[in-house]
């Protein structure tokens, strides 16, 4: 698949409420062209619930119903059973969520929706923080971060949401990217044609977020699959297959860049190299990552 | 008996709903069509959907709404779009 092979046709409509070169927007663009206009989605509190702008107008061309925060599995599972017993089963319903309230707020609904075979689809856009609400940690931010809340740097590692998903056995789940929006297409399309719960999260590099200027969205994400911090895979019924780089890193084929290519041109990882370098943290970070790779190698081949 | 309504508000679609975000912009893209491949880069990744993808797969951007972010320039491999300050004299 090539990028002229994606639909022409945008439920996106220009001139909403997202900051300039928003990795949600951009993914939104691409979620939409692969799931059609036969859907239904549901936003708890997060950026998007923002970025769809001020009543009386929207600018998703596509049925959206608002949620409290840590509810859109559940609301999800509402929409979900209230077609099923009208007869109206071709609709898509999906939630979508940021990562405060995927790993933290929203777990408790995520699990039971996934637990009660709910037909539907949830997606994450992991931008590590909770950006709505001006930068503060969230259970995805990594390591070493700064945000407001964690001044001198995030003191736990992030959670493996992966493998979380994972125990719950569901028909199929996938880990993308937005700097790869044939593989995030792919993996929807994918998504929508599977019966049963869904799960897709989305690496989201968020510029204010992570101080990095606003053209460098898309940089920041390859690096981040390139460096191996972030992977690109999916399971289908328990069997994992990796993709594309995450694949050629997983066999060995490819080394993964370090780290510091990807955090250095980050300002939330300035006191890392400013003003001196902290090789401790930095190999601390590395050597966590090395783990999530080996636990990759070992539970997935 | 009391009749109970259901109090929902209800956004309809519209181009703009924060207004012409292309107001916002520093920095403005500027295509050179001579130079562009039709690759599309820029299309997809266009977070705010300004890149308009014509018939033929040449593209053009709307300025309307346009926020500068930069990115259509930052992912063009040929270089067909460079920025420039708004505002600046010609
Ligand atoms: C119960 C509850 N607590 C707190 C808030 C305030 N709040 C709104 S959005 C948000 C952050 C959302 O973060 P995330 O889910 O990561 O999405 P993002 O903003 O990063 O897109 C918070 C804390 C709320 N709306 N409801
Ligand atoms: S804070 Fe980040 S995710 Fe939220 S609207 Fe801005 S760029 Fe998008
Ligand atoms: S500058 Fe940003 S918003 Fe404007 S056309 Fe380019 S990518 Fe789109
Ligand atoms: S990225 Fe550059 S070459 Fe490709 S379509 Fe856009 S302007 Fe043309």
């Amino acid at each position: 698949m090539a990028i002229k092979d994606l639909p022409v046709e945008e439920c996106y409509i220009p001139g909403c409420a997202a900051c300039p070169g928003c990795p949600a927007t951009m993914a939104l663009r691409v979620v939409y062209k692969a799931l059609g206009r036969n859907t239904v989605k549901i936003i708890p509190a997060c950026c998007t619930a923002v970025i769809e702008s001020l009543h009386p107008h929207t600018s998703f061309d596509i049925p959206t119903m608002n949620i409290a925060f840590e509810a859109a599995a559940a609301g999800a599972s509402g929409v979900e059973a209230g077609f099923r017993m009208q007869g109206k089963t071709d609709i898509t319903v999906v939630a979508w969520a940021g990562d405060g309230g995927t790993y933290d707020i929203g777990i408790q609904a995520l699990s039971g929706a996934l637990e009660r075979n709910t037909n539907f689809i949830y997606i994450c856009y992991n931008n590590e923080i909770y950006s709505n609400t001006g930068i503060q940690r969230s259970g995805a931010t990594p390591y070493g971060a700064w945000t407001t809340t964690t001044v001198t740097g995030k003191t736990e590692f992030r959670k493996e949401m992966g493998e979380i998903i994972q125990a719950h056995h569901i028909p199929y789940a996938a880990q993308t990217c937005i700097a790869y929006p044939e593989d995030l297409f792919k993996k929807l399309q994918k998504a929508k044609s599977i019966h049963g719960p869904k799960y897709v999260e989305i690496m989201a590099p968020c510029p204010p977020g992570w101080r990095f200027p606003m053209e460098k969205t898309v940089e920041m994400g390859t690096m981040a699959v390139e460096t191996g911090a972030w992977a690109l895979y999916e399971v289908e019924n328990d069997k994992v297959t990796f993709n594309g780089r995450s694949k050629l890193i997983l066999e060995g084929k490819i080394e993964r860049k370090p780290i510091e290519d990807w955090i250095k041109y980050q300002g939330r990882f300035r006191h890392l190299f400013k003003p001196k370098k902290d090789i401790k943290r930095i190999k601390a970070i590395e050597d966590h990552i090395d783990q999530m790779w080996e636990r990759y190698r070992k539970c997935y081949q | 008996m009391k009749k109970y309504d259901v109090v929902t508000t209800i956004s309809y679609p519209k181009k703009g709903a924060m207004g012409k975000t292309g107001n916002w912009r520093v920095f403005r893209p500027i295509l050179d069509k001579k130079k562009c491949v039709k690759c599309l880069r820029c299309w997809i990744y266009c977070p705010e959907a300004t890149i308009i993808r014509n018939k033929d797969d040449s593209v053009d951007i709307d300025y309307v709404y346009c926020k500068g972010c930069g990115i259509c320039a930052n992912v063009c491999k040929v270089k067909a779009i460079t920025l420039e300050r708004e505002g600046k004299k010609k």
